[in-house]
């Protein structure tokens, strides 16, 4: 395909384009001439943003002296492009200004009081490309702030950065040199004087884009710029300047891609997607001058022309010139009383510009001042449109195949949905359905309205979208806010009604002996599964010991775990590494689970639990790195970190547990020979370890869970009988606590009920974790 | 001097459609004359008088409807669908034939269906077949060339007959109409579709002095004027080439086939080329763009089907021409047309319009 | 005999088609929108209030339960002529005791602009804007997300300072309908 293309190109055949015209060229007013250097204008007006895109930062102020090529603002963003001083001066103000676009509306714009000494900042010539990285180079381009010169103005970094993602290989790098409006000659004369500097911007983009082929496209009315550029191009195998005929709009981007490649650009594509990339040949200059000469783009070549000038001319204006201070230079004709167009662009695309204070940006390259002679349709006074007799030329030269008499109905009708099936967006504005309408309808401005309004509609919509989601959103806020405060009130009145009822015992006993009761029931209710299982054990003594014993065990056995996993630490930190640490690793772990078990079990606390479980899943996930004692320890920081919340909650709830606490570090002590043992009996190790990881595996397969819990639940009870063992074996207590039991039972009854309500309200209210 | 705000683009080719209109009109010249040469001052009377009543029609609903009349009295489009009645009509009509049916085309069938660019109709055929309908007699009081004509038909007394039915010296249209062999003389469509009924063959009916030498007596030098103003439309691209030759193609192969399956009971394709509307209807008719296909696929479509039509209307149907149904009957397709033959856009794929 | 071989055939026939259309009208049942998503869809989601609902749903809602048609002023007459055409009803003219201050008779789009000067941080605002476009807290200057603004007006009667006035959005090189003729134009000597 690309040979064939290449082929087809080097015996000078090309594909066209569906219709396209021929309107009177009035090139050689200006074509003839040199381009003119002008001395410098008194001020000038720098709009900030001269391109597709944002705004860049603002970098200087007002009343600073900035000198030549200085940044004036900065981007931040790949979609920013920067301004440069296009001359030494001073900033006199940052202000709206009217802006060179067809609205006539102001934007930002920086006045520039021009010093005329014309003096640089510091410059950085690169004499040799080749030492340049391709980031370099395109750093380069984006501090020059070069956009699109043929028109578009869409930042040139972005264009020819190819080592973006997704984008394929270059296939033709098209370099624009058609210039199909029919008064324009900047372009011309540019490849005429600067032949070799744009072939040098050309030989940039090759280095940074490696296309296989390039093209630079020339229309045949520009004799010599073609023989410029085929005299700078004739040693470089990979350039070939193609001549293609004259006709609008050949210099449209998909219309040139068309006939030089037959290929179409899919619509909403861009021509990269197809592996082909166009520059303008301005565009080609500027990037020569920015890389090579560290100079940034500051001023462009602008054709003043049209008939109404005596002296129309190619000029080099700065960035910032305001286009009275040009018509002065061509010397304006005077037509007083008389409304005068002077057109910003070609006559077939440009627009009228509303004051003689727009300036010259980035992407200006006409002035056009017509007489009523040459283009009598831009002097009406009114629209001299009539009815459409739908005679179709319209569509005959319509380069993008649409129904433009068609397309101006659904226009007028406002009828969007139409509009989009008939392919409103791929309409590229050239004007030439308008320019052959016998029926004078002003066509493209139709299709602007309604793409505007096309525009705002997708903004309302999206705007309708966002708003009802953010309404749906506070609607639901507020739902539950409401249920909040509902529950909250709740929960002051149980919270009223429990402090009533504490009231009561409160005549007949002591607080601290009902908050003790409860604690017991709490305890009692929990541990009814080990009181269960301890009947299966020798030790049925215990079963028969009260249930306050229970809670003191349990508590104990969260100590106990607390200071093992405490003696851990420091058996690890002693530890060299063995193959022992792991085991002990594993080991603190089932302890760990063990204690959390036994902990859920006897406090039965929904904040302990909570906070349990986040350090279960905690240690879980740590288990299964399963590596070092650095692990290990954050682990057993974890569990103390547990205890200390069950202690905690303990403490706040029971005085008495805090003194079963303290008991229970003094068992501790006997506990620990105990523990001694529990590590010297690699069986409950073993059977602990296996258990925990059973867990750990079977998180998300329900009815093994069931099942690893129930045997959790059996081996922690079972290390825990042999932990009460020791207690029973260690010291006599349980006698202490019968006399317990028998008060806890009486209190159990009567707090059931309270506790049922506290816990209810409790779960409702998870904020309260 | 002061800035001066338009859209772009702010040139213009000039054209504008009057002077399309008025091209389209100056085309008819070579056919008009070549009427006047073989049939005398019937149809530039007729002519004249439908354009007045365009004209006058025009004016008035122009004012009731508020429009702005300068502007669109003299856009040419009333006064190209009188001319184009005007060269329809029996050259022997009477006066108030040529007013009505220009009434019914510019009143009706234009400017009640929202003016020009909006009727769905043309006008001119519209009007034309309304006449054929309502009055069958006058229309077909079609007069022979004159050079078979036994009554002198000069201006006076042409304008006489139209105005009163009789010429000067007392002839009815009737009388003039009848040969000297005592036969009422018809168009040549005319005699070949009464003799083909009659059984008898196309070759025997071609004896007949009304179809001369060729195929029709002066008619084949009208379509021959009608083509040459066609092909200098199509020069300079007042027209699309893309009807007429459609149109003419399909014809011809309808013919060629028709002929070739049963040469006694069927006229030779040129005959259907030169005789009758075949070359008006062709270049003047058809080609009107307010009421036909705009995309390039649809003309010649709507050229095929108007072909067809013309060729069954003419031999199956119950009149002798079949031109005007068959533009109507386009008409009437040309929007549907419209909405399959979309160009595919640029960019896009065959399937995804 | 034959009278009632008549109505049998009939009766048969009827009963044939009658078990026709129903199977048809099961089988290849259009499963459309419902009517109050359609609804809410045309409505222009300002969340004002204006009609006397709360927020554009329950209006679209009260709508496809027969409510008039004419009480969304931010939709104006769009907004009524898609409506008329969704229900199949005549189009009304917008009733005018639904349209509060300006918003029916600017063409341009408004929203709400917090005068920072007189603020003193009531937050009745906030809890007035619908949208959740306005930020600040008790005592702090408040200040208008002018991208979320809907334009609503609802915020500017419960300031108690009248701290809250609905501006133009102003016309930009991004919103502008490309109307010429508003162009103003220099004249130079």
């Amino acid at each position: 395909m690309v040979e064939s293309v290449v082929e087809r190109i080097t015996r000078g055949h090309f594909w066209d384009f569906h219709g396209g015209i021929h309107p009177p060229e009035q090139k050689f007013l200006t074509s003839n001439k040199p381009i003119k250097q002008l001395s410098l204008p008194k001020q000038l007006i720098i709009p900030l943003q001269q391109h597709i895109g944002q705004e860049g930062d603002l970098l200087v102020s007002i009343g600073e002296h900035v000198l030549k090529g200085q940044a004036l603002t900065l981007s931040t963003n790949p979609m920013v492009v920067p301004i440069h001083a296009p001359t030494s001066g001073t900033i006199s103000a940052i202000k709206m200004s009217v802006i060179a676009h067809p609205s006539g509306l102001s934007q930002l714009c920086i006045i520039f009081d021009v010093d005329g000494d014309d003096r640089w900042r510091k410059r950085e010539v690169c004499h040799d490309i080749e030492l340049l990285a391709n980031h370099q180079i395109i750093e380069k381009i984006a501090n020059a702030g070069i956009a699109g010169m043929g028109g578009a103005g869409f930042p040139t970094h972005i264009k020819v950065n190819s080592k973006v993602s997704s984008k394929p290989d270059i296939n033709f790098l098209i370099i624009n040199g058609v210039e199909c409006e029919p008064y324009i000659t900047a372009d011309d004369l540019l490849m005429m004087e600067q032949s070799n500097a744009i072939v040098d911007g050309i030989k940039i983009l090759d280095k940074l884009l490696t296309p296989a082929f390039i093209f630079i496209a020339i229309e045949n009315n520009k004799p010599k710029a073609i023989k410029a550029l085929q005299q700078a191009t004739a040693k470089i195998e990979k350039i070939k300047v193609c001549v293609v005929p004259t006709k609008y709009p050949a210099g449209g981007e998909k219309q040139l891609i068309q006939i030089l490649t037959g290929k179409e650009v899919t619509s909403g594509q861009l021509p990269i997607h197809a592996g082909i990339v166009m520059q303008n040949v301005a565009t080609c200059f500027a990037i020569n001058e920015a890389v090579r000469h560290d100079t940034p783009l500051i001023r462009r070549v602008v054709t003043v022309t049209g008939q109404a000038l005596d002296k129309p001319q190619n000029v080099w204006a700065l960035i910032g010139t305001p286009i009275n201070f040009l018509l002065e230079q061509c010397s304006v004709q005077h037509i007083k009383n008389e409304k005068q167009p002077v057109i910003m662009g070609g006559p077939m695309m440009g627009f009228s510009v509303s004051s003689e204070l727009v300036p010259v940006v980035k992407t200006s390259n006409c002035i056009l001042v017509p007489s009523k002679v040459e283009m009598p349709s831009a002097f009406e006074k009114e629209s001299k449109e009539v009815e459409c007799i739908r005679c179709g030329q319209c569509s005959d030269v319509c380069p993008s195949q649409l129904l433009p008499q068609e397309l101006q109905w659904s226009a007028k009708a406002k009828d969007h949905a139409q509009l989009k099936k008939l392919n409103l967006s791929d309409c590229i504005d050239c004007g030439a359905c308008a320019y052959v309408c016998p029926s004078q309808i002003p066509l493209v401005h139709y299709y602007r309205i309604a793409k505007a309004e096309i525009l705002e509609q997708q903004q309302l919509d999206l705007k309708a979208e966002k708003a009802k989601t953010r309404f749906e959103a506070r609607k639901l806020r507020l739902e539950k806010e409401k249920v909040a405060r509902h529950e909250k009130q709740k929960k002051a009145a149980a919270a009223r009604k429990a402090a009533m009822n504490k009231a009561t015992p409160e005549a007949t006993g002591a607080k601290s002996a009902v908050a003790a009761a409860l604690a017991r029931v709490k305890a009692k209710k929990a541990s009814k599964d080990q009181v269960q299982e301890q009947t299966n054990t020798p030790d049925s003594q215990t079963n028969l010991s009260s249930d306050v014993a229970d809670d003191q065990k349990s508590q104990v056995s969260a100590a106990i775990a607390r200071a093992k996993a405490k003696k851990k630490l420091k058996a690890e930190a002693t530890n060299t590494l063995s193959s022992d640490n792991n085991d002990a690793n594993k080991i603190v772990d089932a302890l760990e689970t063990k204690s959390t078990v036994t902990l859920q079990a006897s406090v039965d606390d929904k904040k302990a639990k909570i906070a349990v479980a986040i350090a279960k899943a905690k240690a879980k996930k740590l288990n299964k790195t399963n590596d070092a004692a650095a692990d290990t320890n954050k682990v057993t920081k974890h569990t103390l970190a547990v205890n200390m919340d069950a202690k905690k909650v303990v403490n706040i709830e029971d005085k008495k547990v805090k003194i079963a606490a303290a008991i229970a570090k003094v068992k501790s002590k006997a506990l620990a020979k105990a523990n001694k043992v529990n590590k010297e009996t690699d069986d409950t190790s073993r059977i602990n370890y296996p258990v925990t990881n059973n867990e750990t595996q079977s998180k998300y397969k329900p009815a093994e869970l069931v099942q690893t819990e129930q045997e959790d639940i059996a081996v922690s009870d079972s290390t825990g009988n042999s932990k009460n063992k020791n207690i029973t074996e260690s010291k006599p207590i349980i006698s202490i606590d019968k006399k317990a039991k028998i008060i806890a039972a009486i209190a159990k009854a009567k707090a059931k009920n309270k506790l049922k309500e506290i816990s209810l309200v409790e779960k409702n209210n998870p904020d309260n974790v | 001097m002061a800035f001066w705000i338009a859209s772009s683009p702010h040139n213009h080719n000039h054209t504008k459609t009057p002077n399309l209109m008025r091209l389209v009109m100056y085309a008819t010249l070579p056919g008009v004359l070549a009427q006047w040469y073989f049939f005398g001052w019937g149809n530039l009377i007729h002519i004249s008088l439908a354009m007045a009543t365009a004209l006058i029609c025009e004016f008035t609903v122009l004012s009731l409807r508020k429009k702005p009349i300068s502007h669109e009295l003299f856009d040419g489009s009333a006064l190209l669908a009188a001319l184009l009645i005007g060269i329809c009509l029996p050259a022997l009509a009477p006066w108030w034939i040529s007013v009505i049916g220009t009434i019914f085309a510019i009143v009706i069938a234009k400017q009640l269906y929202g003016g020009l660019g909006h009727n769905p109709f043309n006008p001119a055929m519209a009007g034309y077949v309304m006449l054929l309908v309502s009055f069958p007699l006058q229309m077909t009081l079609w007069q022979p060339p004159l050079s078979l004509v036994a009554v002198d038909l000069n201006f006076t007394n042409t304008l006489y007959t139209i105005l009163t039915g009789f010429s000067v010296e007392g002839y009815s249209v009737e009388q003039i109409r009848t040969s000297i062999d005592g036969l009422t003389m018809a168009t040549p469509l005319d005699t070949l579709k009464t003799n083909t009924s009659l059984g008898l063959t196309v070759f025997e009916s071609i004896k007949n002095p009304i179809f001369g030498d060729n195929f029709a007596l002066g008619w084949e030098w009208i379509n021959a004027g009608f083509l040459l103003g066609g092909l200098f439309l199509i020069a300079k691209k007042a027209i699309p080439w893309q009807t007429p030759i459609s149109f003419l193609l399909s014809l011809f192969i309808c013919s060629f086939i028709g002929y070739s399956l049963s040469p006694d009971s069927s006229a030779s394709t040129m005959f259907h080329w030169f005789s009758g509307a075949t070359m008006l209807g062709a270049f003047f008719i058809l080609t009107d763009p307010v009421s036909g296909a705009t995309s390039n696929k649809g003309r010649i479509i709507v050229g095929l089907l108007a072909g067809l039509l013309v060729y069954l209307i003419r031999t199956a149907g119950g009149y002798p021409d079949g031109v005007a149904f068959a533009v109507l009957l386009c008409n009437m397709s040309a929007p549907l047309i419209d909405q399959y033959t979309r160009p595919r856009t640029y960019g896009h794929l065959k399937g995804d319009k | 005999m034959n009278i009632l071989l008549a109505i049998l055939v009939l009766g048969s026939i009827a009963a044939v088609f009658g078990a026709l259309l129903g199977f048809a009208s099961v089988r290849f049942k259009v499963d459309a929108d419902p009517i109050v998503e359609q609804l809410d869809a045309l409505l222009p989601q300002t969340q004002c209030g204006q009609c006397g609902y709360p927020g554009c749903k329950p209006y679209a809602q009260a709508v496809a339960d027969g409510e008039a048609i004419n009480k969304c002023a931010p939709g104006g007459e769009d907004t009524i002529k898609k409506i008329a055409d969704l229900m199949g009803v005549e189009v009304q003219p917008i009733d005018e005791s639904h349209v509060k201050g300006n918003i029916a008779q600017s063409n341009r789009p408004k929203v709400a602009f917090v005068i920072e000067e007189d603020c003193i941080g009531c937050t009745k605002c906030i809890q007035a804007c619908p949208v959740d476009a306005i930020i600040g807290a008790a005592k702090q200057m408040h200040t208008i997300i002018v991208d979320e603004c809907t334009g609503c007006d609802l915020c500017v009667a419960p300031c108690p300072v009248d701290c809250i006035e609905m501006r133009e959005l102003p016309e930009t090189i991004h919103n502008w309908q490309w109307d010429l003729t508003s162009i103003p134009v220099t004249q130079l000597d």
